[in-house]
């Protein structure tokens, strides 16, 4: 309990850092290219909506860094992340609730998959060292090298087409009207198969291999002698024995990574034109919409220490160690 | 192990040169795994590149002509853009770009890396409780986005400033691993040794743990670029960092917005993604070479497979007491002392 209540107070502490940093980057930096998007925008919108752009982008020259300050928490705290230019005049905070579900179904199932496949052919390659599975290290390295985009262009370009099972952009039927019915369940499902294969494959890599190596470091310990002594089958010693051990440094390394993954899996959005959060920032950075990308970068960050709660969780339940000490 | 045959090869001349053979290129072990050897040739081969990439360039990547999207021929190797642009010099002058920003952002992160991982780790008390917090705060915070909201406020992002960001923004990894190291470093009798004979704290952490921190630094350093390599194609393709240099991203951000898969043109995307995925593969094959020589337990083990003197095979393997398994029993048997448990099961 207690290192539950410690990693609690660590992502507060964190949440507070990446809002802070959210709060300084447009103000540390020379020019102000808001001023003029409101300028473009001046006549459609409201008082409003331009104080709440002033105090988010720190336009009003005459107020203090410390009340400035201020009103940005007091802002974030009403959900009012301003409006989006892309998007005008649509809150971003509503754009956002829009595809966030989007991108938690597509990144967070699919990260999650990708561990897992991951984790238990890197038990095999590790248990079995010098089989045909080590011929497996080289192509899986190949694969994590190449970027995730790129493999999502060639996705398209070899998988999709006008005749092709597998539709080329979007996240459903163009035709269709999101709601929980079984013909927009499966059109979704159908549109998110080529993106989640392409994450797939070039995330699964990076599990296999560190669970090779852990698995490769706990098979030579005592305890794995003394099963094997014992007269264990080897599949027992494998799993219980050597997996079990194996797999807390893996969990842990899990959560670490969730923000380099989040990243490289954003970009596929990209390439498949999803309707996720990637996709939105990337019409936010074509056309320098700040408030938007400001949004998405506190809702990806919110997100991924949320997950990282999560594996935390999942740590405690794994190691009972964690449990004795609280 | 000891089938006949091999004690007979043992005898000819070849048997002794072998075994001496390892021990003069004692230096050399790192360049001889295999892995490590050719990460670095064709690493070598990237770095020749970006520097004599724009003067072998038969065209001027931005020059337009008249072949508009032409599949590769003999005049333009790997095709032509839709502006008639050689794609050819595109790939090699943007190599330059690619290899800067690379290498500068690894450089950057490595120092951030090693004077907050070390300084930490050793410092100790309220200094370690805030740096390890802060490089934590930073491994958290997704750095791709965080990445992309600096550079693309920054207005007109070139080679450097992209370089700085990256740099900047990606040490969290390698100063939580050095702290751990140098933490576990900190209290050997050497350490103890040297801060009781009243050398400085300076020349404590100079002299007797970075040496061995070496591999650790090197392999971050490793990493750090590849992840640098990746931000910045990726800044480039989604339009962020400027679009008058060229890099390998800045040809992907062109293919995309000119829809070259819609028309087929796959010469305009594949060669640049190659490129990509050899250098990041020639980068993970250093790191894997580095950490096989460091822990020899990593190596893939090459020949496992030993054929004991009854003609049966048993797969030695690190950590592993090797079980002969008998064709007529199907649950492995260890050769000796299950059959004697067997027995005394049977007489009891």
């Amino acid at each position: 309990m207690k290192f539950l209540l410690q990693r609690i107070a660590f992502y507060l502490f964190t949440a507070w850092a990446a809002i802070t940093i959210n709060f300084f980057i447009p103000r540390l930096i020379p020019g102000d290219p808001v001023t003029s998007l409101i300028n473009k925008f001046q006549g459609q919108m409201s008082t409003e909506a331009i104080q709440s752009l002033y105090v988010l982008f720190g336009l009003d020259k005459n107020a203090s860094m410390w009340s400035q300050y201020i009103d940005y928490w007091g802002q974030i705290f009403h959900g009012n992340l301003g409006l989006s230019f892309t998007f005008f005049p649509t809150p971003v905070s509503d754009i956002l609730k829009q595809s966030l579900p989007w991108t938690i179904a597509l990144v967070g199932i699919t990260t999650f998959a990708s561990f897992m496949i991951g984790t238990a052919l890197g038990v095999l390659a590790g248990w079995r060292r010098g089989s045909w599975l080590d011929g497996l290290l080289p192509v899986t390295t190949f694969l994590s090298s190449i970027p995730y985009f790129w493999l999502g262009l060639l996705a398209i370009t070899f998988l999709a087409g006008t005749d092709s099972f597998f539709p080329s952009s979007g996240g459903y039927e163009p035709g269709l009207v999101p709601s929980w019915n079984g013909e927009f369940i499966g059109s979704a499902i159908q549109h998110s198969l080529l993106p989640a294969i392409t994450i797939l494959i070039s995330s699964v890599s990076g599990w296999i291999l560190s669970m090779r190596n852990m698995m490769v470091t706990v098979a030579s310990e005592d305890y794995i002698t003394v099963a094997h002594a014992k007269g264990l089958p080897e599949r027992r010693v494998m799993v219980s024995y050597a997996a079990r051990n194996a797999l807390l440094p893996n969990v842990s390394g899990f959560a670490l990574s969730l923000g380099f993954i989040v990243g490289g899996t954003l970009l596929v959005e990209i390439v498949f034109s999803y309707p996720g959060i990637g996709y939105n920032l990337f019409q936010a950075v074509g056309a320098k919409d700040y408030p938007l990308m400001q949004g998405v970068f506190l809702v990806i960050t919110m997100s991924v220490l949320i997950a990282n709660l999560v594996a935390d969780v999942a740590y405690l339940l794994l190691d009972p160690r964690t449990r004795k000490e609280g | 192990m000891s089938a006949p045959a091999s004690t007979v090869t043992a005898v000819t001349p070849e048997g002794p040169v072998e075994a001496a053979a390892p021990a003069k290129r004692q230096r050399l072990r790192f360049v001889a795994n295999p892995k490590a050897a050719t990460g670095l040739v064709v690493l070598a081969f990237f770095c020749l590149i970006a520097i004599i990439g724009p003067w072998i360039a038969p065209f001027d990547p931005s020059a337009r002509s008249s072949d508009l999207i032409q599949a590769p021929s003999g005049k333009h190797w790997f095709g032509t853009t839709h502006l008639g642009q050689d794609i050819f010099s595109q790939v090699l002058v943007g190599t330059r770009g690619v290899m800067f920003v690379g290498l500068l952002a690894g450089i950057i992160a490595t120092a951030l890396s090693v004077l907050i991982g070390v300084s930490s780790g050793f410092l100790g008390g309220a200094a370690d409780e805030g740096l390890s917090a802060l490089s934590n705060v930073f491994l958290v915070i997704p750095a791709l986005p965080l990445i992309i909201i600096v550079a693309s406020t920054i207005p007109s992002a070139g080679d450097l400033m992209v370089a700085l960001v990256i740099g900047l923004t990606s040490w969290a990894w390698g100063a939580r691993v050095l702290r751990a190291q140098t933490l576990s470093l900190r209290r050997r009798d050497y350490v103890e040794a040297a801060r009781a004979t009243g050398e400085s704290t300076w020349r404590i952490i100079t002299v007797e743990i970075l040496p061995n921190l070496t591999a650790i630094i090197a392999s971050g350093f490793v990493g750090t670029v590849i992840f640098a390599v990746m931000s910045e194609i990726t800044l480039a393709f989604i339009g962020i960092s400027t679009i008058s240099e060229w890099n390998w991203g800045t040809i992907l951000f062109w293919a995309q917005s000119q829809q070259a898969l819609a028309q087929g043109a796959w010469w305009w995307f594949v060669p640049a993604g190659l490129a990509i995925a050899v250098l990041g593969t020639a980068l993970s094959l250093i790191n894997f070479g580095i950490d096989e020589f460091v822990s020899p337990r990593l190596r893939s083990a090459g020949h496992t497979k030993v054929k004991t003197t009854d003609g049966h095979t048993v797969r030695m393997r690190v950590g592993f007491t090797p079980v002969l398994s008998t064709s007529s029993a199907k649950e492995p048997v260890t050769p000796v002392l299950r059959k004697t448990a067997d027995k005394a099961k049977g007489a009891a």
